[in-house]
């Protein structure tokens, strides 16, 4: 019954979704207020309907309903309870209501918190939006029912993906889902923009919030995948360039861009064609994403389970909605142009400079994921892109970036004194030089590539701290006016200053986790020790422990350093009875300076029945990482209070519009 | 000109979609890997036979010795569907006259035996890789796998799990053609 009433629920959404799709676009052509402000209540209806759909297939995993398929097939009677909500969006069907259900939240937003967006543009929001839903919602009940039933249930289910059943994967997709799905919105704002044929810095603030929220949670949910990688897959890796994770990076490079892009347009009116042109970019790329990764045109560890038929749909929607937009802004982006006028030398200047590479990094990744396609269709050569490519063709393209992000805050709008800022800036130029070289010095390897990302790291780190400093006027007035300053330093300031320190925090992670790790892949008798980085491991022996839905065998590593007693680490090997697969559940000693980590795997066959394969990694700065993602989002829900966005943007009419509607 | 640079989006985005469609509906398979082998000299393989089993060992002196192309074919008696291609390599060997070489991976030598006078030993050399060392140094991804070398010892093809189907001892039976296998008149 209750399946059934989350299908009907998702059926009228559709419903809502074609009238939404329609009513308020040609109200917005004909100037009927009624048919505009129909998008606000069909957005909500939506979504309450959507919700009610996905409340319901929830209610089927929690109660662990065999009849419907998708229970069947994803869940467990024996599983723990978080992982049989998680296991809601484990599955295609699943994930993909969690996307539209997320769609129809960020309309819903629209509706409700865009009081002091015009009629017109919200109508035309509404609208874009709604075809966004009609695509998606018709794919789901077409090709994807999540509610089909089966005609003789099953005693119990098959189990989820173990690797799966993890919390940082259990929270990754929602997370993921709202940065990807959260830039349709941006999307929607653009293509109504394009319709209007106007961008002002008007527009710019009303997309600024949703940008700026759908970008922090697309960093949160990136890392959680990223950390969910590192202690789960067992080789003590964080990131792959595997082309699943390539396609939701590609989104934040250019949602990165489009986050500084917007800030010209709103307070400098310039670069407005191309803010439209990286809004449809960044969706684009989500939308591309969840092609890759449902298709199964691109290899992947992680593609869900692949469909041809489902694809074509896919690219189908993809199709419309991509060169749909892209027709639209070659009509109408030309007579877009205009506005603020500046020097070379000026912070409009470092932010286009700023957006080309980001653009270009996001090109290369681009590249380097389709590259492998391309090469089979043109000559049947089959390859793959792995890190060398990405160390050689993205790092050199980011480094400039990230000193430019060090030097860009000093610059003033129009005209800045690019002498004055450097001659500010040669104390943190010298420090920095110094720190690359040292590390240069002290590499055995001389990589200059890792030497130079130190370079930028720390000339970004230290120059954020200065110009922060700067501001509050620390050190040059007395410490209870910078306090005072401090304290009055608008929110998006801080914002942006922890973001920069998140991305300084976050390279010295990528450099150090990858420069000067050291791994030992030992065969382990119990009693035999291994040496890494100055750590003594002593294999104890192993042990077996039960689980609610898994068998586990644990090995028992006593840590020492120069003799005296570390730690124990207590890396697992699971086996999931009912799902028949293994994962690997890594032991990490975290400290500030690095992560011993290890994993274990059973002896391979019985010839060889007393020799564990034991990984042990040390992985220095691997936890700078995590706090510099940490910071960024810090920095991004900082930035999303800030009083500005909150107060409302000006009418279009230049008068301050006071009134107090939250814009989030 | 400046009005093309407008469109440019559009024609990337319009040549990705393209060339997604061709991976969609193109008859192919992405996790398939091509083996490096192909076109390749026969790794050196120096195996001794499987113990007091009365067939021969296998060497890389073998594989060339007949100026025929060869089928080397990995396999275990702890593996399922080596059982279930073993008829059809029988066959091969009996009705096409195939040269039909064996390694026995990773497998003790007493079950090796057992295995092979069940179900017959269509074999006319087997060499032992208890160390599974020839396994690595052909780059198997596990048992069975079949590789045809031609007469000069030349790689020419690798199937990769039981050869079951009329399409998979279609295909074998085509690369050994190709390879210039002499079938008996029938």
């Amino acid at each position: 019954m209750i399946p059934e009433l989350g299908h009907l629920a998702l059926a009228l959404a559709l419903a809502v979704a074609l009238v939404q799709s329609t009513l308020p676009l040609l109200g917005a052509a004909r100037g009927n207020l009624a048919w505009m402000r129909s998008g606000q209540t069909a957005a909500l209806v939506q979504l309450v309907l959507v919700a009610t759909a996905f409340g319901a297939l929830m209610w089927s995993f929690v109660v662990s309903d065999f009849s419907v398929q998708n229970v069947a097939a994803n869940s467990h009677s024996m599983k723990p309870m978080i992982y049989k909500i998680a296991g809601t969006w484990g599955s295609h069907e699943g994930s993909l209501l969690l996307w539209v259900l997320i769609l129809t939240i960020f309309g819903g937003g629209v509706a409700l918190f865009g009081a002091n967006i015009p009629d017109a543009l919200r109508a035309r929001t509404l609208s874009v939006q709604g075809w966004i839903s009609v695509g998606f919602l018709s794919f789901l009940l077409f090709t994807s029912n999540p509610f089909a039933r089966l005609a003789n249930p099953p005693l119990d289910g098959n189990d989820m993906n173990p690797l799966l059943q993890d919390i940082g994967l259990a929270l990754h997709p929602p997370f993921l889902y709202l940065g990807y799905v959260g830039f349709s919105i941006v999307f929607s704002f653009a293509v109504a923009a394009l319709i209007e044929g106007r961008v002002d810095p008007a527009w710019a603030r009303w997309v600024r919030p949703w940008t700026l929220a759908a970008w922090t949670f697309l960093t949160g949910g990136i890392v959680l995948g990223s950390w969910w990688a590192y202690y789960e897959l067992g080789w003590g890796g964080w990131w792959f360039w595997d082309p699943v994770e390539n396609v939701s990076f590609m989104p934040w490079l250019v949602g990165t861009a489009l986050l500084h892009s917007a800030i010209v347009v709103e307070k400098r009116d310039a670069f407005k064609s191309w803010t439209i042109l990286l809004s449809i970019l960044t969706f684009s790329l989500s939308l591309l994403g969840t092609f890759v990764v449902r298709s199964g045109v691109l290899t992947s560890v992680h593609a869900f389970a692949t469909d041809p038929a489902r694809g074509i749909y896919i690219l189908l929607l993809l199709g419309i909605a991509i060169i749909g937009s892209f027709a639209l802004f070659a009509w109408r982006a030309p007579a877009m142009e205009g506005g603020g006028l500046y020097r070379p030398v000026s912070r409009e200047s470092a932010l286009l400079i700023n957006n080309l590479l980001l653009a270009t990094g996001a090109a290369t990744v681009l590249f380097g994921t389709l590259y492998p396609l391309g090469l089979e269709a043109v000559t049947g050569e089959k390859i793959s892109v792995g890190p060398p490519y990405y160390n050689a063709a993205f790092v050199p393209v980011m480094l400039p970036m990230v000193i430019l992000a060090g030097i860009g805050p000093f610059l003033s709008w129009k005209r800045a004194d690019l002498g004055g800022v450097l001659d500010r800036l040669k104390l943190v130029a010298g420090v920095s030089l110094v720190a690359g070289i040292a590390v240069w010095a002290v590499t055995t390897e001389g990589s200059i590539l890792a030497a130079l990302s130190i370079l930028a790291a720390v000339f970004l780190l230290l120059a954020t701290i200065q110009e922060w400093a700067w501001r509050i006027k620390l050190g040059r007035a007395p410490l209870s006016e910078s306090l005072r300053r401090a304290r009055n330093l608008p929110r998006s300031a801080w914002g942006m200053s922890l973001a920069h320190l998140g991305l300084a925090v976050c390279i010295f992670g990528f450099v150090g986790s990858t420069i000067w790790k050291s791994e030992v892949v030992a065969f382990a008798e119990p009693g035999s020790t291994v040496e890494v980085a100055g750590f003594a491991l002593t294999f104890r022996g192993s042990e077996r422990v039960q689980g609610p839905n898994y068998e586990a065998i644990r090995g028992i590593l006593d840590v020492t350093r120069d003799g005296q007693p570390v730690t124990t680490l207590y890396p697992e090997r699971r086996t999931y009875t009912f799902a028949r697969s293994q994962t690997t559940e890594s032991a990490i000693r975290s400290t500030v300076l690095g992560d011993l980590y290890t994993s274990i795997r059973e002896p391979a066959d019985e010839n060889i029945r007393n020799k564990w394969t034991l990984r042990v990694v040390y992985e220095p700065l691997v936890r700078f990482i995590w706090s510099g993602a940490a910071l960024m989002i810090l920095g991004g829900l900082l930035s999303l209070s800030d009083r500005r966005l909150r107060v409302g943007a000006p009418a279009r009419d230049r008068r301050r519009g006071m009134a107090a509607a939250p814009a989030e | 000109m400046k009005r093309i640079l407008w469109f440019l989006p559009l024609i990337v985005a319009v040549v990705i979609g393209g060339f997604a469609l061709w991976g969609l509906v193109a008859d192919r398979d992405p996790s398939g890997i091509p083996s490096v082998l192909i076109g390749q000299p026969a790794p050196v393989i120096a195996l001794d036979p499987v113990p007091e089993l009365g067939t021969p060992g296998l060497s890389t002196a073998d594989l060339t010795a007949g100026g025929q192309p060869v089928l080397v074919n990995f396999f275990a008696s702890w593996c399922v569907p080596c059982k279930a291609e073993h008829a059809v390599l029988t066959r091969l060997t009996r009705e096409h006259g195939v040269t039909l070489y064996g390694v026995n991976y990773k497998d003790k030598a007493e079950d090796a035996r057992r295995w092979l006078n069940d179900l017959g030993n269509p074999y006319s050399r087997i060499g032992w890789d208890i160390s599974g060392r020839a396994g690595i140094e052909w780059g198997i991804s596990g048992v069975p796998e079949t590789f045809v070398i031609r007469g000069d010892g030349v790689v020419v093809y690798r199937y990769v799990g039981p050869i079951v189907g009329a399409d998979a001892q279609k295909k074998v039976l085509s690369a050994l053609r190709e390879a210039g296998l002499e079938e008996p008149a029938s």
